[in-house]
């Protein structure tokens, strides 16, 4: 398949097909930065130097144009893949009628012992392909893409250092020990080998960028990374302190979760794609690998509930300064590094998912007003506290002026958790979490954490909760509604009981549940709005993690036996290694959206938490 | 009076010049990385020559660098010693030359000297990892030879018109 890549030039489509199913990607990453690998062995996405940055595959959003690296037999094949244990390290098995073949991706993080003495390159994808039965012919494909296929690029052979493609200050190696031949135009590379049982070969690809680059040895030393690569893994994973059900399930979604977090600032990414669409052919395309405040509160109190207090205490150290730009104000979303100027723009070059376009780059949403944001941020502040963190005086400061501002603020209309386009509206969700901040703020004066104007803060909070009762509950429905004064149903008011604006038993809460299900479900499956509410044409998937907000709520409701058995049949809904995107088709079950999802993995975390607690009190 | 000599007498302006010369030498290289001209790092280069700890070999490389800048300011005075001109233009033709000889002589031989680099020959290896320069440095981004040559001729300009404001050869 060659490939034209010059964003001026239009290549004909590629067929529907030619896309694996969403489901059918696994993760690998290193904390920095993250790629899907799909069943047959390729990488399709990465993004460098972070989640952020530009692809350098992306064969994910147009198999054409957007570049992979893909090493699969060269006969047909079954496959069977698995994480090793506790670790994010794939392992794919190819089944052919010669033999059978194994594939172990990663990205290898060193060991803090030996970088002291030993040059690190910035990134690196270590891929080892083994015949462990029979022989088996194994084809390589490298086509490297970078800048989201908009740049021109030629590779160039180094000799025994393997093969060079650089962007401007960008470099990536590929350096590996089956012999590749260039493409006639030599902007791709491709190789053929025997593998006879025993036989085993590498490829590392590394990246540089502004520095010279650095090359990473083959054979036992590439061992000894996988080794050390998996050791930290399950080091990490051994702190887990959940010891409830499904422990598996939340193991794996806890290392989906350290996956997406950018190691160097403590952020969480909302998901490692870009346009991955809600809906096959629609328009409800997004660019997930940012930061949403709006998630912080759930994020954090799934990674302190788990016992991972260090990435707790990271993760809410950037909250609170790389939001330092806007405070008091808040941004929806920020990227890695604190940054709001996250602009959206369309990459007309890529097809999109199964055409499914326009995929887009940066994020509209981040000029719009979310007060949900707000509770998320205190929330998150008090989860931290209450599994035993201090706040320092600048984190004090700061969570007082964000009371301030919900004082001031809530009032007005916005867009409301799920960032719905066009005219503002009094969403129900975002006064509710304007509540959550207050009673927690005054909470932490209580339990002398803060020192606040109380006499306000508690006339406000109480003014806010009226509102919600007086015109939150829609009549018609029967229901609390997604906005005021309307009868819209929302999933998102599922977490009315879990957030303690009233018991789970209480009859509105139950009234909003039994609407919800009657309304947005689809069996064990939740949308999360009304679809035409939000004025894009087209359809979407179930939403994963309202899903597991159901089983949240039926814990609380005192239905411990019914969330479990729902929890049981979401866990089913996972993909093969345990992976979750944002949304499911509830017709076929196919996984939809960007990829992984954070949210869902945290949806998984926060149920199985309710579930562990509901088992420990004999409620099931 | 001899060279020697010579030199000895102008110390404190060697020191100043190249000293002022290294600055610039180095603020146009670390700036053609960062703006992504050349992938090029000096110090670096040497500083990896002693640790394979890149913050150290970072720290390391700058000191030996300033070094190196004084050494070379006193290979200059000599040079403009015994021609009997200096005058920035000359000081810009020797740096001119000094960078041409790196480019040319230095870093093609400097995967055989250099006990961390890779050669294009073996590859790399548990200790030699880093990629090498090539020919002219052109691994290092096409545009390499230009910001070399041009820092180097900067750094000789400065101590050639340094070396003939302070003293008379």
């Amino acid at each position: 398949m060659e490939t034209e890549f010059d964003g001026a030039a239009i290549a004909t489509a590629a067929p529907a097909s030619d896309y694996p199913p969403i489901s059918s990607y696994a993760l690998i990453g290193d904390c920095r930065t993250s790629a899907l690998v799909s069943r047959d062995g390729s990488i399709d996405w990465l993004c460098l130097p972070h989640f952020s940055g530009p692809s350098v595959f992306a064969a994910l959003l147009d198999r054409r144009r957007g570049g992979h690296f893909s090493i699969r037999p060269a006969t047909p094949y079954q496959v069977e893949r698995a994480y090793i244990d506790d670790t994010p390290i794939l392992r794919t098995r190819f089944r052919t009628e010669t033999g059978v073949l194994a594939l172990t991706d990663l990205m290898p993080i060193p060991p803090h012992d030996h970088t002291a003495d030993m040059l690190q390159p910035q990134r690196e994808i270590l891929r080892c392909v083994e015949a462990i039965d029979g022989e088996v012919d194994v084809v390589v494909r490298y086509e490297p893409r970078p800048n989201y296929g908009r740049r021109r690029i030629q590779l160039r052979k180094r000799g025994a250092c393997g093969w060079a493609c650089a962007d401007r200050s960008e470099l990536y190696m590929l350096h590996g020990d089956v012999p590749l031949t260039a493409t006639d135009n030599g902007t791709a590379l491709h190789g053929r080998v025997r593998l006879r049982r025993g036989e085993k070969r590498y490829f590392s690809l590394t990246y540089t960028k502004s520095d010279i680059g650095i090359m990473m040895p083959l054979a036992a030393e590439a061992d000894t990374r996988l080794r050390d690569t998996q050791r930290f893994w399950e080091d990490w994973a051994s702190k887990c302190t959940y010891r409830g059900p499904h422990r598996s399930a939340v193991i794996r979604s806890m290392l989906t979760l350290k996956l997406l977090t950018y190691q160097l600032s403590g952020a969480v990414v909302a998901a490692a794609t870009t346009s991955l669409p809600e809906w096959i052919g629609g328009e409800r395309n997004w660019d997930y690998r940012y930061c949403w405040l709006r998630d912080a509160s759930l994020t954090l109190g799934a990674m302190v509930d788990l016992g991972f207090h260090l990435e707790g205490s990271a993760f809410l150290a950037w909250l609170l300064h790389a939001t330092r730009l806007s405070q008091p104000t808040l941004r929806v979303l920020y990227d890695v590094y604190g940054e709001t100027h996250l602009y959206e723009e369309p990459l007309d070059h890529f097809e999109g998912y199964r055409r499914s376009r326009p995929v887009r780059i940066g994020n509209g949403a981040q000029s719009q007003l979310q007060l949900d944001a707000y509770g998320s941020v205190v929330l998150a502040a008090f989860d931290y506290v209450e599994h035993g963190g201090r706040l320092d005086s600048v984190e004090q400061r700061l969570l007082r002026r964000i009371g301030e501002m919900v004082c001031r603020c809530w009032r007005q209309p916005d867009h409301g958790i799920w960032e719905i386009r066009g005219a503002a509206r009094h969403y129900t969700y975002s006064k509710l979490m304007c509540w959550v901040a207050l009673d927690r703020l005054l909470r932490l004066q209580t339990h002398g954490h803060l020192q606040l104007p109380v006499e306000r803060f508690a006339s406000e909070r109480d003014a806010i909760r009226d509102a919600i009762e007086t015109r939150g509950f829609s009549q018609t429905l029967g229901a609390y509604s997604a906005a005021f004064d309307e009868s819209i149903p929302d999933a998102s008011l599922l977490l009315m009981a879990r957030y303690g604006f009233k018991p789970g038993t209480d009859e509105r809460i139950r009234a909003t549940f039994d609407c919800v299900e009657r309304t947005l479900s689809r069996g064990d499956l939740v949308y999360r709005y009304p679809t035409e509410i939000d004025g894009i044409d087209g359809r979407e998937g179930a939403f994963v993690i309202a899903s597991f907000w159901a089983v949240d709520y039926l814990v609380r409701a005192g239905h411990a036996r019914a969330a479990d058995e729902r929890f049981r049949r979401l866990l089913a809904r996972a993909n093969d290694v345990g992976l979750y995107g944002e949304e499911i088709d509830p017709a076929n079950g196919e996984t939809l959206g960007n990829f992984p999802q954070a949210f869902s993995h945290v949806g998984v975390i926060a149920a199985a938490n309710c579930l562990a607690v509901a088992a420990s009190r004999g409620e099931y | 009076m001899n060279y020697i000599q010579l030199a000895m007498s102008a110390l404190e302006a060697i020191i100043v010049w190249s000293f002022l010369g290294t600055v610039v030498l180095t603020t146009i290289l670390y700036g053609s990385q960062g703006m992504g001209l050349s992938r090029l790092s000096l110090p670096f280069l040497i500083g990896t020559m002693f640790s394979g700890n890149r913050r150290n070999a970072t720290a390391l490389g700058a000191g030996f660098y300033l070094i190196g800048g004084f050494l070379f300011g006193c290979i200059y005075f000599l040079v403009m010693a015994h021609l009997g001109i200096a005058n920035w233009w000359i000081g810009a033709l020797l740096g001119g030359l000094h960078g041409l000889f790196l480019l040319a002589a230095v870093l093609p031989v400097l995967p055989h000297l250099h006990p961390r680099m890779a050669t294009e020959y073996d590859g790399p290896s548990g200790e030699r990892r880093l990629e090498p320069p090539g020919f002219l440095g052109l691994n290092y981004g096409y545009r390499t030879p230009l910001t070399t040559i041009l820092g180097h001729a900067a750094y000789g300009a400065i101590l050639g018109a340094g070396f003939a404001r302070s003293i008379t050869l």
